[in-house]
């Protein structure tokens, strides 16, 4: 048997948040988000969380797991020795038990226009536009972010400076910037170079030490620190250069 | 209404949440040694511009032991922001030839080589050799 | 109550409530869309299909042979007319998304790469690596953020229609983090709520799948369709569940039974094609119902590898090599080592047949709607239908893409011909009817019955009755016992009563949804006597098209045992003939 702490609260019940342990088996090939549907099933059904997929494509499932921002469906119990404490992700407010708030996250998303903002028109009839695998190969890694918010919770920035835009925000406005099919960075510049953009990351890096997908969202943010500066260079200094 | 969301209060335990952030703050708290040696330079620089009994009593004072001390601390901690900082250039800098990206080592390695050029042409300009 | 008025209300936010979303906002710019979702859209469930999306490309494709795999695949089930439709805008459908950013997988040359894929005779099966349907529903989400006319409702849960004289006129979902029941007032709705694979215990369904979209529909007096015809995807993990995709065949994957035979070729699939070198429609390339039943019956025969989560074949890939497993089944290789502790480089994969996909659903016509106006279904959770009595694997996700901008044009010329909108008065009765109903549950003491225990019962009565064969018998006792869970229901007392983000709430709600598809389920597959695609019966092993070249449809009568009736399938120029799955075929 194994026991689990975990961080509950009900604004409608508590003042604040408090641990509850519960005991739950310990199988070999059981996963944090396993022992939490044990609970709910077995012990207490009043127990709220996220998760859909339990295979770590739908990002619901982040949480803090012994102080790591972990998806709970990707947390094997195996790798825990001792009590395991379970608690909402960091950084976001705690609306009830183990499930955040995370208004904040989905307007930020929305901020550095993750969506293509095409260099040429093209009409369906003329079908794809063409793109080799070297260039998919430029932006796949930074398409790759599943919004877990595990970097959020890492982050001690965003932690400390709420404003900042964050991780997962950046590397998506990246990943677009550097898709070949797209012409929007000057549309995006305005959200990434500002002070709650990127130039906010100090390199701590946590963010892509707990990124499940190797998404390296911190080296998306130095790319785009590096790129926004030559921009900037380029348009103060030789603004008859075409961006 | 009976939401009420609860905001945890941050405070500076979260340097020492996980290893990493202790090493991120030895790495940033090095900036001070780095800065610390830049102001010694420049004191030395004047110490020169008055005259060569400045500089032998600047070259006197550096041989004290808290100097001497000092030194040392301030070159681990230089290698240490270094070494960090050479490492991490691979992910601020990927270069693709073809389809694949070049290995971080690489890019790194490129770095430390401009380094050691760098050291070995300065000393040469200082007539070490 | 809190009212929103709109003139859209989309229930689902996943591919395609994203893509009638979109359609609508681009075609009518001035209409308000209100995209309610019990979910945040990233985690909608179309983010876990891997393989690809079928769309005809290649010159030597054609339209024909896609119309022709789609229609033997569904065993003659589906409707002909709307295959022919869903064909020749399925193309167009995935440039779209190319031109909105999807990164599909490419050739050399910079154009779209494409796949072969179960019972397709030619490759067709665009893909991005092996996470399409993750990159199929960023894609959709992240340009819907373009819009300002679509306005989400993010973890919003519908629980019942509004209809007023004879129209769908809007719907009561509950706010979830506040417990507040809220109104929407909508011209039109769309639902786009998925299926319902967590009826079984054995799913690569996740938690969401829980059949609410097909729930308010069926209530309301829409039949759903077709719904004894349950999918079972070969390959899933033995120990969660999750999917496997059928590209890992696709690729020249091969399933071995213990002796470390391909026995797919003892079940009218051989001649054992080259390893490695897969041929289309044949061996592991053949359809899933075939694929599942042919697992089915080599288990009986003892042939499968007993491991501790059961009995499983083996799925092989060390043939292909690493290089193309890390560049084109990354997330496979991934799961595999994490969930199941096996590198496919090195070693064949347990795996076990799981239930995947619900061919049934909403009975809707070629354009969406259904026999209630002002509503309209795509997706999984609607039933058109084009997959018939089994679906081929990445002909869902260009559904979703295909009928999802059908539902948003259908919507349209709704409103447009100017139905006249219910008065105060009749909405907020029947707002005030669905709070009572809500509180009810809520308020309920006393009660002797938990979600957990009928649930489990549930679904240990679908996982004995209603797999992949089926007897008459089996089905009978499955009948009487969803009809007491269904009346044991209604004593439930919930632990939590609370407001805020109340999972034990909706839990329940959830669980009667999946109480009221599973009994249409059970009692569709009791009445079709008969054996096609995906409902095989051991009692009926023949299939009868004299009597059963039609769908079923299963009318919602309350606490009483659904009705069960017939529809014709239309039949235009393919009539029903042998499905042959073998090398034979030319």
């Amino acid at each position: 048997m194994t026991e689990l702490s975990i961080l509950r609260y009900n604004p409608e019940t508590d003042d604040q948040p408090r641990f509850q342990s519960y005991e739950v088996p310990c199988r070999e090939d059981w996963v944090v988000l396993d022992a939490l549907n044990y609970i709910k099933e077995n012990l207490d059904p009043t127990l709220s969380y996220r998760w859909s997929c339990h295979m770590a494509v739908c990002g619901s499932c982040g949480m803090m797991i012994n102080q790591e921002p972990k998806l709970a469906c990707k947390a094997f119990l195996r790798d825990y020795q001792g009590l395991i404490r379970v608690e909402p992700l960091r950084h976001f407010p705690i609306e009830r038990d183990l499930v955040t708030v995370i208004d904040d996250f989905m307007a930020k998303l929305s901020r550095v226009r993750p969506y293509l903002i095409p260099k040429d028109v093209k009409a369906l009839e003329a079908g794809e536009y063409r793109q080799t695998p070297a260039e998919l190969k430029r932006f796949k890694q930074y398409s790759m972010c599943i919004n877990c918010m595990l970097c959020y919770a890492a982050c001690p920035e965003y932690g400390l400076i709420p404003k900042y835009i964050g991780p997962a925000a950046i590397a998506l406005a990246h990943r677009w910037n550097q898709d070949s099919r797209d012409a929007g960075r000057e549309e995006r510049q305005e959200a990434l170079a500002a002070k709650e953009g990127a130039w906010e990351c100090s390199f701590v890096g946590a963010c892509s030490e707990v990124c499940p997908e190797h998404v390296d969202p911190a080296g998306a943010i130095q790319q785009v620190k590096i790129r926004s500066t030559v921009d900037w260079y380029q348009e103060h200094l030789m603004p008859w250069l075409k961006k | 209404m009976s939401r009420r969301p609860y905001e945890r209060p941050i405070t500076s335990e979260w340097i020492f949440r996980h290893p990493r952030y202790v090493r991120y703050m030895v790495r940033e708290f090095s900036c001070l040694f780095i800065g610390g040696y830049a102001l010694l330079m420049v004191v030395g620089l004047e110490r020169l511009s008055q005259g060569p009994a400045a500089w032998e009593s600047f070259l006197q004072a550096l041989q004290a032991p808290a100097s001497i001390g000092f030194h040392i601390v301030a070159l681990a901690f230089s290698l240490y922001h270094s070494v960090t900082w050479f490492n991490l250039t691979p992910k601020a800098l990927p270069v693709q030839v073809g389809e694949e990206f070049l290995p971080d080592g690489v890019i790194a390695g490129a770095h430390y080589a401009a380094w050691v050029g760098l050291s070995i042409g300065l000393l040469w300009m200082a007539g070490v050799f | 109550m809190r009212t929103v008025d709109t003139d859209v209300a989309i229930i689902g936010a996943g591919g395609a409530g994203l893509r009638a979303a979109i359609a609508l906002a681009e075609g009518a710019p001035k209409l308000r869309i209100a995209l309610i979702s019990k979910v945040y859209p990233m985690r909608s469930h179309t983010c876990a299909a891997e393989g690809g999306a079928a769309g005809v490309i290649k010159p030597d494709d054609s339209l024909a042979y896609h119309f022709d795999d789609t229609v033997h695949g569904g065993d003659w089930l589906s409707d002909q007319d709307a295959v022919d439709y869903f064909i020749a805008e399925a193309p167009r459908e995935l440039v779209q998304l190319e031109h909105w950013g999807c990164p599909w997988s490419r050739e050399a040359d910079g154009s779209v790469a494409v796949r072969p894929f179960g019972g397709m005779k030619k490759q067709r099966t665009w893909f991005a690596a092996d996470k399409s349907g993750f990159h199929i529903l960023h894609t959709l989400f992240q340009t819907s953020l373009r819009f300002e006319s679509i306005v989400r409702f993010d973890e919003y849960y519908a629980t019942e229609l509004l209809v007023d004289e004879g129209r769908c006129v809007g719907l009561t979902a509950i706010e979830m983090r506040s417990g507040q029941l809220c109104r929407f007032d909508a011209g039109a709705v769309i639902i786009a709520g998925g299926g319902a694979g967590r009826m079984f215990p054995f799913t690569t369904n996740g938690a969401i799948k829980t059949g609410d979209g097909m729930a308010l529909a069926y209530r309301a007096g829409v039949a759903l369709k077709d719904m004894e015809f349950v999918q079972y995807h070969p390959t899933g993990l033995p120990s969660t569940g999750t999917l496997l995709t059928e590209a890992c065949r696709g690729e020249g994957g091969v399933l071995l039974n213990r002796n470390g035979r391909r026995f797919l070729q003892d079940y009218g699939m051989g001649p054992e094609t080259p390893l490695g070198r897969p041929v289309f429609k044949t061996m592991e390339l053949g359809p899933r119902d075939r694929v599942s039943q042919a697992f089915w019956q080599e288990q009986k025969k003892g042939n499968m590898v007993p491991t501790q989560w059961g009995e499983c074949m083996l799925l092989d890939m060390r043939h292909l090599g690493e290089k193309t497993i890390d560049e084109r089944l990354p997330l496979v290789r991934d799961m595999s080592i994490s969930y199941m502790g096996v590198d496919p480089v090195h070693d064949p994969v347990p795996v076990r047949p799981v239930v995947h996909y619900m061919m049934g659903g909403i009975h809707t016509d070629i354009r969406t709607a259904t026999a209630l106006p002002g509503l309209f279904a795509a997706g999984e959770c609607a039933c058109v239908s084009i997959n018939g009595a089994n679906r081929l694997g990445s002909n869902s996700l260009t559904e979703l893409l295909v009928f999802g901008r059908r539902a948003g044009l259908s919507a349209m010329e709704y409103l447009q011909s100017g139905a006249r909108a219910p008065g105060e008065a009749a909405r907020g009765a029947l707002a005030a009817a669905a709070r009572a109903r809500l509180s009810g549950l809520m308020q309920r003491s006393g009660g002797t019955e938990t979600v957990a225990g009928l649930r489990k019962e549930m679904m240990q009565t679908m996982e004995q009755h209603a797999g992949i064969y089926r007897s008459g018998e089996g089905l009978a006792e499955a009948c009487v016992k969803l009809g007491e869970l269904r009346h044991r229901y209604r004593g439930i007392e919930l632990h939590d009563k609370t407001n805020v983000y109340n999972t034990d709430l909706l839990q329940a709600l959830e669980l009667g949804s999946m109480l009221d598809c599973a009994e249409a389920v059970v009692q569709s597959a009791l009445g079709r006597k008969e054996s096609r695609g995906a409902h095989q019966r051991l009692d009926y092993v023949a299939r009868d098209d004299g009597r059963y070249l039609k769908h079923s449809l299963a009318h919602w009568r309350g606490a009483d045992v659904p009705r069960v009736d017939y529809l014709d399938v239309v039949i235009t120029r393919s009539q029903p003939g042998v499905r042959d799955y073998s090398g034979a075929h030319a």
